[in-house]
């Protein structure tokens, strides 16, 4: 087989515990976000985009719902005879097998994986976040600096640094020192999770860290630093557009309060840089007479006969008449009954919202309301009709 | 069913919708928002897991072959049968029948492995179970089932269907071709069931003698020779052959019963995926009745229409009674009603194109 100038590894294992119900049966990556995606979708099609043709999709956090969905890789155009997408759970070997212990295990594990290619690069990604990125800009930036390591930053406001793998630079750009999450940040260069690394020098690195007992295995807090140590080239490489990490139900819910401003920043409906998702086989959606919609986002399949407003619907979700959706996030095949009021909340896959019940909470202040996955919620007051 | 193999003829078109068919053939007509009219009989054969598809397409059929591609939307891209496009093989000869294209294609039919084959034209929006036919094929023994629907709707004006008479035994007793039916008359759907061997004698015979149409000289010809059976299907089908006919039964689709029943959950209707986000509503949108594909957005008033894939309807815009077919862009304050645009129309600001009696078709990427 020849030698591939570069292959990804996604990381999609994570469990994604900040997502409370959200993922309890579904790993981070697979939760739907915009209508019709999975966060996964994001990379993947950053990949296509970025004319990366091999993909290595490491998952272990409830994988069945990921990897049916990323399937043969086809709607993202990698289904390939040589490269595509290859999703890598955990696996037994001669020597026994363990779990991802860490990012740079999981990497770790899969050597094989990566030395049947024989890349000159590999791109290290997560999949938890949002964003449109040209990674081949990155490239051409990282053999220019001739780096031995490069990692994608972005400025984040200077209160939320302390949440961050932060990166101290000097005026090149090169990376000085790495602080995770630090108390007192030096910087406001939040790293994005993307790291491009030669594969030689990187192979060299992640056998040495699975050898030392103290390592929990993991790029930010020992590849990177131990890197640094040896005093190699890193270069950030910073990125300037729309970068969102979805991990919170916080997070996760202004990301698609971002989508509906008037000129977001983040466009989903991007003709140069379309974001590709396995398709739902659905009918376009139905607005009835006694619907209105004003300020959001509808999939496919959706029928509607109440008020939307400022809202995501993704595909096959039923509203019934004299119901109000605002602020909110519904998830596929959603059914909500009549006169149901839903505000400030996400309601995840295949819930039955029934007649008249109310979910969340219009204060400003409050917590977003989830509601998890194949829930049904019933109206409080409705009386209750005992049969003798 | 793999013993089955399915044909889409879209040999005998009549290309009766105007501008409609100026450039493509009627199979890809959109239709319904997302869908080319050819999909149902796609969808049909996918629903009853017919794994062989061949179309034969006549002309301008550019389109279709875009649409179909490799087949993959339909799960037609197999090592084993898939999807085949079998168009005429002599270009400069005039097309002289279906017989004669499938002469020509005679060794594709001998290839197969099928020993049965459904015949089915391009053009019916219909949810029809092939293997209720089939079982109905089997059980009388029928040499050839031939589907017919009773005629609904309007008074037509031009003799473009084909009618059969049916016995109390659900014989075929006679074809009449190119008549106006009234309400009830049973119209032959161009839809057959046949065995493989018979078909291909029969192609083998007509061809021989001059004779190059299925259904004259190959069906009727022979009504009092083989068993050939009327099946009589039930299920919701507009008749369109007319603009008026299209326009009226794209609008039935803003009934949501017709689109559950259509759309329900066990019978998918497939199409090309395009990788559209879903549509945009802005503040100012106002939106009724109406039936939107995704990649669309909107700003301005749709009332009672239907908007295919990625339409802009911009600020003070008003739509009414009106398909506007893929990318078409209704720029601020222009009014469009009773209209039907074809793909990448765009009706500049404060334009008004009005259809009164009849829907007017405005043709692909016109600019108003």
């Amino acid at each position: 087989m020849g030698a591939k100038k570069w292959i990804a590894m996604l990381l999609a294992g994570g469990q994604g515990s900040r997502l409370g119900e959200l993922t309890i049966g579904l790993a981070k990556p697979a939760v739907p976000f915009g209508g019709k995606y999975r966060i996964i979708d994001f990379p993947l099609s950053n990949c296509t985009h970025s004319g990366i043709d091999t993909v290595g999709v490491l998952t272990q956090y409830q994988p069945l719902i990921l990897n049916d969905y990323v399937g043969n890789g086809k709607a993202w155009d990698l289904d390939l005879d040589v490269g595509g997408v290859s999703v890598l759970p955990p696996y037994q070997g001669k020597e026994g097998g363990e779990w991802y212990k860490g990012t740079a295990n999981a990497v770790y594990q899969n050597i094989q994986y990566i030395d049947n290619y024989n890349p000159e690069h590999v791109l290290i990604l997560s999949g938890d976040h949002i964003y449109k990125m040209d990674y081949s800009k990155m490239l051409d930036y990282h053999i220019e600096k001739n780096s031995e390591a490069t990692i994608a930053v972005i400025q984040v406001p200077w209160q939320e640094a302390s949440r961050f793998g932060i990166m101290n630079t000097n005026d090149d750009d090169k990376v000085t020192q790495f602080d995770e999450k630090p108390k007192y940040p030096k910087s406001n260069l939040a790293s994005m999770g993307v790291y491009l690394f030669n594969w030689k020098n990187l192979r060299r690195y992640l056998i040495n860290d699975e050898k030392d007992a103290n390592s929990s295995n993991d790029f930010g807090s020992n590849i990177i630093p131990k890197m640094l140590e040896d005093r190699k080239k890193l270069y950030a490489y910073r990125f300037n557009d729309y970068w969102k990490d979805v991990g919170t139900v916080e997070s996760l819910w202004q990301a698609h309060m971002d989508l509906l401003e008037e000129t977001p920043n983040f466009q989903l409906d991007d003709q140069q840089w379309k974001i590709f998702a396995r398709n739902a086989n659905h009918p376009p959606q139905y607005i009835s007479s006694d619907a209105e919609v004003s300020q959001s986002l509808i999939n496919e399949g959706c029928m509607i006969h109440g008020n939307i407003e400022h809202s995501v619907l993704s595909y096959n979700v039923q509203v019934g008449y004299g119901s109000t959706i605002k602020d909110s996030v519904i998830m596929p095949n959603v059914t909500i009954g009549e006169n149901v009021h839903i505000e400030r909340s996400i309601i995840a896959s295949n819930c039955v919202i029934e007649d008249g019940a109310v979910v969340g909470n219009s204060a400003v202040t409050s917590d977003i309301t989830l509601i998890g996955e194949n829930q049904t919620i019933v109206n409080p007051n409705k009386k209750k009709i005992t049969l003798n | 069913m793999e013993n089955v193999l399915g044909i889409i003829n879209l040999i005998n078109e009549r290309q009766h919708l105007k501008e409609l068919t100026a450039h493509r053939n009627v199979a890809s007509v959109p239709f319904g928002g997302r869908y080319r009219l050819i999909d149902f009989t796609m969808s049909n054969f996918i629903n009853a897991d017919v794994s062989k598809v061949a179309v034969f397409p006549k002309e301008k059929y550019l389109s279709v072959m875009d649409h179909l591609g490799s087949g993959k939307e339909w799960n037609l891209d197999r090592r084993s049968g898939g999807l085949y496009i079998l168009p005429p093989i002599h270009p400069d000869e005039t097309v002289t029948g279906d017989m004669k294209q499938f002469y020509d294609h005679l060794s594709f039919f001998e290839r197969a492995a099928a020993d049965t084959v459904i015949i089915s034209p391009g053009s019916h929006v219909c949810k029809l179970d092939f293997n209720d036919v089939l079982d109905y094929h089997k059980k009388h023994k029928a040499d050839i089932t031939v589907v017919y629907k009773d005629y609904v709707g309007e008074l037509i004006e031009k003799p473009i269907y084909h009618t059969c008479s049916v016995d109390s035994d659900d014989d075929i007793t006679d074809i009449s071709f190119y008549t106006i039916p009234r309400p009830g008359d049973h119209v032959c759907l161009e839809t057959f069931i046949i065995s493989k061997t018979l078909l291909v004698n029969l192609i083998k015979s007509c061809v021989a003698s001059g004779e190059y149409d299925f259904l004259k000289d190959a069906v009727k010809a022979n009504l009092h020779r083989f068993t050939v059976k009327g099946y009589n299907f039930t299920g919701d089908m507009p008749f369109i052959h007319s603009i008026e006919s299209f326009h009226s039964s794209n609008m039935n689709f803003l009934n949501p019963s017709v689109i559950r029943s259509f759309f329900g959950d066990t019978w998918d209707v497939y199409t090309k995926i395009k990788h559209e986000a879903p549509t945009k509503y802005s503040r100012s949108s106002k939106v009724t009745n109406s039936l939107i594909a995704n990649g669309c957005d909107i700003e301005g008033t749709v009332e009672n229409s239907i908007l295919f894939r990625g339409v802009k309807v911009k600020k003070g815009a008003v739509i009414r009674n009106s398909i506007i077919m893929q990318k078409g862009v209704i720029e601020e304050g222009a009014i469009v009603e009773n209209i039907i645009t074809d793909k990448e129309v765009k009706i500049t600001s404060e334009k008004s194109v009005i259809g009164l009696k009849q829907p007017v078709v405005i043709k692909k990427a016109e600019v108003i």
